[in-house]
């Protein structure tokens, strides 16, 4: 093919006020106006969308799956980050 | 060394895969699984768009404005499913210009479904009511694939296709309770698309090459003859509901089984029409082909004007 292939966009949509917007799925489009249209008729048939977020897919940089073990091993030692670890006695009800 | 090191990630993958664990792009995979998949997202891909056609057929003549609101809301759907397929496929690396040419030059195949012609009014409502509901029956099972974003574009799918297979029966209600001539346009629409829809699960598990690797991955968690078992339970009492015949004078219940038997699948046509040779293999890769080279100038100008643009927002 002679012509140059349009970018490739991640879309995220928030679904309604209150909440985040969060990943759906790709497309193409040659600027982020477009895509932002395209991803309204791709993704949003539905009213599956009050707003739509672009990021051209090349900008992303993702940690790496292989290495996520060690990576995210910092987190997996500290039990006593999390509530559970503590000793509450009998008779509190709410703490 | 590297020998080991494969053994090693291989049986991890399948660790992985065997509790359930999806796959996402990044993650290490076989080779055969990536390509694989490549394979079947994008046949699915160009059967949701080459599935257009047929359909897209009727737009114009639809008996009245809500069919056609109807029927261009549908077809507007699986260009919508085209395009989530074609998001999946590329995250494993393979580029959607690459597998549009595929489609245009006949190297890629589609559903053998689509390679036939949509004759008559009734035609759209076999087509929504069996081949949808054929459609559907895979695209269940295939919520639960082992692969991550084909899952997810799957779970989409499914929740758009109801109303495909809702309005295509309906279709063929209004007929059944129509004139003598509309009963008997319904039933010959039913006699022309009940065997290509049965032939849409894929040949027998007994001949099918590509299953038990599919199956080991979980890319498929069914076979082709459950699928297909399913469907045909689910369709009978729907078809004798509104006075429709299957044509097949092989079926009838089978209580010790607890489904339906049915007759023989004439897989010498099959064979045809996924070789190219359907009745309608020409037409709808003509029209892909146009399709994309009418639009080549659209996509030029659009791309000119996007980089024009961005060069006078840094000047
Ligand atoms: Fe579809
Ligand atoms: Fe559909």
């Amino acid at each position: 093919m002679s012509t140059k292939d349009w970018p490739l966009w991640e879309v995220f949509i928030r679904s309604k006020q209150g909440l985040a917007h969060k990943h759906v799925g790709s497309l193409h489009a040659p600027d982020a106006e477009m895509a932002v249209e395209n991803a309204r008729d791709v993704y949003t048939r539905r009213n599956e969308g009050i707003s739509i977020w672009v990021v051209e897919s090349s900008q992303v940089f993702a940690s790496d799956p292989s290495d996520s073990d060690a990576f995210f091993e910092p987190a997996q030692s500290k039990v006593y980050r999390h509530p559970t670890f503590y000793e509450v006695p009998e008779g509190i009800a709410h703490m | 060394m590297k020998e080991v090191n494969l053994t090693e990630l291989e049986a991890a993958f399948q660790a992985k895969i065997d509790s359930e664990v999806r796959i996402e792009p990044k993650d290490w995979m076989p080779e055969r699984y990536r390509k694989t998949l490549i394979r079947q997202i994008s046949q699915h891909a160009h059967s949701e768009i080459v599935g257009m056609l047929p359909e897209g057929n009727w737009i114009t003549r639809a008996p009245n404005l809500r069919r056609k609101q109807v029927l261009l809301a549908k077809v507007q759907d699986e260009g919508g499913h085209g395009q989530y397929l074609y998001s999946a496929m590329e995250t494993l690396g393979h580029s959607r210009q690459q597998s549009m040419d595929d489609l245009i030059s006949g190297k890629a195949k589609y559903s053998s479904i689509f390679n036939y012609p949509t004759l008559t009014w009734a035609d759209i409502g076999a087509v929504g009511w069996l081949v949808d509901g054929a459609a559907i029956m895979n695209q269940v099972a295939l919520c639960r694939t082992s692969y991550g974003p084909y899952a997810r574009a799957m779970v989409r799918i499914c929740k758009e296709e109801s109303f495909h297979q809702r309005q295509g029966f309906e279709i063929m209600c209004v007929l059944m309770k129509g004139s003598e001539e509309q009963r008997a346009m319904a039933q010959d629409a039913m006699n022309r698309f009940w065997w290509p829809a049965l032939m849409m699960f894929g040949p027998s598990d007994a001949d099918s090459t590509n299953s038990e690797e599919s199956l080991k991955w979980r890319i498929k968690r069914h076979t082709n003859d459950e699928l297909r078992q399913s469907f045909i339970d689910a369709t009978v009492p729907q078809a004798e509901l509104i006075g429709l015949t299957i044509p097949d004078k092989d079926l009838k219940w089978n209580e010790a089984r607890g489904h339906y038997d049915y007759g023989q699948i004439d897989w010498n046509e099959f064979k045809q029409v996924v070789s190219g040779h359907g009745p309608c293999n020409t037409e709808r890769i003509a029209a892909r082909k146009k399709a994309e080279e009418d639009g080549k100038w659209v996509r030029e100008a659009a791309m000119a004007y996007a980089e024009k643009k961005k060069a006078r927002k840094a000047s």
